[in-house]
């Protein structure tokens, strides 16, 4: 049972970092993005680059996934994103979809289709025995990083200067220039550190599940349900609903009850039981604000 | 003026000449054409390379000749997608008149070429794609691959005999898995065994954690696992987690899971696991170790696995077909002229069931060892020409 919820735990960390940059380029630029998960994909074959061609461990790597997908996630934003922030939504997904099935065939070319796997390293092999319980280190190490993300970010975006800019240029950016605040720069920033970390997350993720250029889509799907349960207003949002989700698929796969001798599989849908009725009674979000915008 | 024109007839009367004198290299008739349909690109690419991979070694080995005739192979793309197999099928028929269509990389693609293959009344040689059905899809279905069932039974007896009495099993949830679930809770269930549960993960899964720990938390003697090829490497490592020696819980699977061709990725943590299947690259005979010393010449970077078998036998068996009609492409007579056909292959006696057209075929019991730096599953048991479990209990009832 603990066991269980641990490994959701780890499971719905990861989501987390994989998803928290979609909820501030949506909850905050207002911006949707469905090639998010293409920059996860790009962080995650960063590492496997690094770490199957040249070697490198893996804690070398997980910070070049965060720089490298920032770079990227900069320059798509200077070349092309830039340019649909004032366009409908309906143009915004049209284009990001695009730039999914580019970056996913680009990908197919260049690294081939099957998926690929890198190894944990060395120190984070293996089990920690706690009693009765089992845990596995990496997870362990998966857990103690995304938490401190999250606290970094939830006290970046509430304490420090930029963090006021941000929420300033977002509640209403016509003002915040006239206060002399360099809104694109600060879009430029946030699309980018959002952007690092979904590759830092791709990254963390491809020792756990394997990495192939079909990751965007398979994803995709989860960091929207973590956006529509969690409310892209806040950090805490996303966060309680990725460990939920996290906790519910894991738990889901691991009870499966019987009825009248037929087994249910309940595992796949239980998240989206969870996303229908979050939606029916609370339609802003789990943790969402009701606010009108 | 003049001299132009004459120059111009002097030409034209040579060509004339030339066609009627000197005969054509190759006429239409006397060109033989298979399609091979399988996935090249996307996540079963390697199924499609280690088929063309064979089936070109075994042109460059044996020529393009059989049965007086030409042999041409159209190799297509289908990316694993049925729809994508159904109208390239269709297209191979139509456009190119092929003799036979064959490959396919998984069970779907298979059925959705049956109806063609019937209705062209053409040879569907599956060369890779493992549920048992396959073959009543159509009377012109033949297949030099291996069928879940088949490879799976015989694990389920050597569990038996190795004392092991409670099992669980993880297998992929579709056609294959499900075939590799019945047969081998049947066997076990005969033979006295217990299974204490049967999982089943989504096919697009990329966290095998709950089913793992939900089959650990069981403490079964052994646990059976299926994903197929490709899903291998990532399940072994979540196996690997999950430290099931540690609880004295073996772990056992087809040989899918250990694909020869993924094998060397998956490091330590996989020595010493056992699992079921008609081809290992380590097989030893000369045939094989010939087979394996050209294809690895060929191909430096790969290595052959059961799917470049299936491409390999294949050719031969259409070959032999081809040599048996002397140069007939009648699709009813190539059938039936495949029937009952057996031959050495680099992976054993292998005869084509007159029955049912599925494959005949030893099965070995293997474990993973290191050899000269690499992982090779070594094959330790025998068990000699094995028929397709399920269409045989059919065939009892």
């Amino acid at each position: 049972m603990l066991t269980i919820l641990f490994d959701g735990l780890a499971y719905g960390m990861l989501l987390f970092v994989l998803a928290v940059g979609l909820s501030v380029t949506l909850g905050l630029m207002n911006f949707i993005n469905l090639a998010h998960g293409a920059f996860a994909m790009a962080g995650g074959y960063v590492a496997v680059v690094m770490m199957q061609r040249y070697g490198l461990s893996l804690f070398w790597s997980l910070p070049a996934a965060f720089v490298l997908t920032a770079a990227v996630g900069a320059l798509l934003e200077r070349t092309l994103y830039v340019r649909l922030y004032d366009k409908t939504h309906l143009e915004q997904v049209l284009f990001t979809i695009g730039l999914t099935f580019m970056a996913m065939a680009t990908v197919d070319y260049f690294m081939g289709a099957s998926p690929q796997i890198v190894d944990v390293p060395k120190a984070l092999e293996g089990n920690f025995e706690l009693g009765i319980v089992s845990l596995n280190k990496y997870r362990i190490f998966v857990i103690a990083v995304c938490a401190l993300l999250t606290i970094a970010l939830q006290l970046g975006l509430s304490k420090t200067r930029f963090g006021s800019r941000l929420r300033a240029a977002v509640d209403d950016s016509r003002v915040a220039r006239g206060l002399g605040i360099d809104v694109t720069a600060i879009f430029a920033l946030t699309f980018a550190f959002g952007s690092g970390l979904a590759g830092f997350g791709g990254a963390l993720g491809s020792a756990i599940f394997s990495i192939d250029p079909q990751f965007p889509l398979k994803f995709m799907i989860y960091f929207l349900i973590v956006i529509a349960v969690g409310g892209t207003s806040t950090i805490t949002g996303p966060f309680l609903a990725s460990i939920l989700l996290g906790v519910a698929d894991v738990a889901g796969k691991y009870y499966t009850p019987e009825i009248g001798g037929h087994r249910i599989e309940i595992g796949g849908f239980v998240i989206y039981t969870i996303m229908v009725l979050v939606l029916i009674f609370r339609p802003q979000g789990l943790f969402g604000r009701a606010v009108g915008k | 003026m003049f001299e132009i024109l004459t120059r111009r007839q002097a030409l034209g009367a040579f060509a004339v000449a030339a066609c009627v004198l000197t005969p054509v290299a190759v006429r239409a008739e006397d060109v033989v054409k298979i399609g091979v349909i399988v996935p090249m690109t996307g996540p079963s690419a390697s199924t499609g390379r280690e088929i063309e991979a064979a089936i070109k070694l075994f042109q460059a080995q044996k020529g393009d000749k059989a049965g007086g005739k030409k042999v041409e192979v159209i190799f297509k793309d289908d990316t694993g997608v049925a729809d994508i197999t159904k109208r390239l099928a269709q297209e191979l028929v139509v456009n190119d008149h092929v003799a036979a269509i064959a490959g396919f990389g998984l069970t779907p693609l298979a059925l959705a070429a049956a109806p063609i293959a019937t209705q062209a009344k053409i040879p569907e040689i599956v060369m890779a794609a493992g549920t048992s059905i396959i073959t009543e899809a159509s009377p012109f279905i033949v297949r030099t691959s291996f069928t879940l069932a088949q490879d799976t039974v015989p694990l389920a007896d050597w569990a038996l005999n190795n004392g092991i009495k409670k099992v669980v099993t993880l297998v992929a949830d579709y056609g294959p898995g499900i075939d590799a679930e019945k047969a081998f809770v049947e066997k076990i269930k005969a033979g006295g065994g217990q299974v204490l549960d049967s999982l089943r993960a989504p096919l697009k899964n990329p966290e095998f954690a709950p089913f793992l720990q939900k089959a650990k938390d069981l403490k079964p003697d052994a646990l059976f696992l299926f994903v197929p090829s490709g899903q291998g490497a990532q399940l072994m490592k979540q196996v690997a987690e999950r430290e099931f020696a540690k609880d004295n819980i073996k772990v056992i699977a087809t040989g899918d899971v250990t694909d020869d061709e993924q094998l060397n990725g998956m490091g330590d943590s996989v020595l010493g696991m056992i699992t079921s299947m008609m081809y290992s690259t380590a097989h030893n005979s000369p045939e094989n170790k010939a087979f394996v010393a050209a294809f690895e010449k060929a191909n430096p970077t790969m290595r052959p696995n059961f799917m470049a078998l299936g491409g390999y036998d294949g050719m031969a068996l259409f070959y032999a077909a081809l040599e048996k009609t002397k140069g007939d492409t009648d699709g009813a007579k190539l059938v039936d002229a495949m029937k009952g056909m057996a031959w050495m292959s680099p992976r054993g006696p292998i005869s084509i069931d007159p029955q049912t057209r599925d494959i005949v075929q030893n099965v070995y019991i293997r474990k993973v060892e290191r050899r000269d730096g690499q992982l090779y599953n070594i094959e330790f048991e025998t068990v000699p020409a094995v028929k397709d479990p399920v269409k045989a209990a059919k065939a009892g009832k």
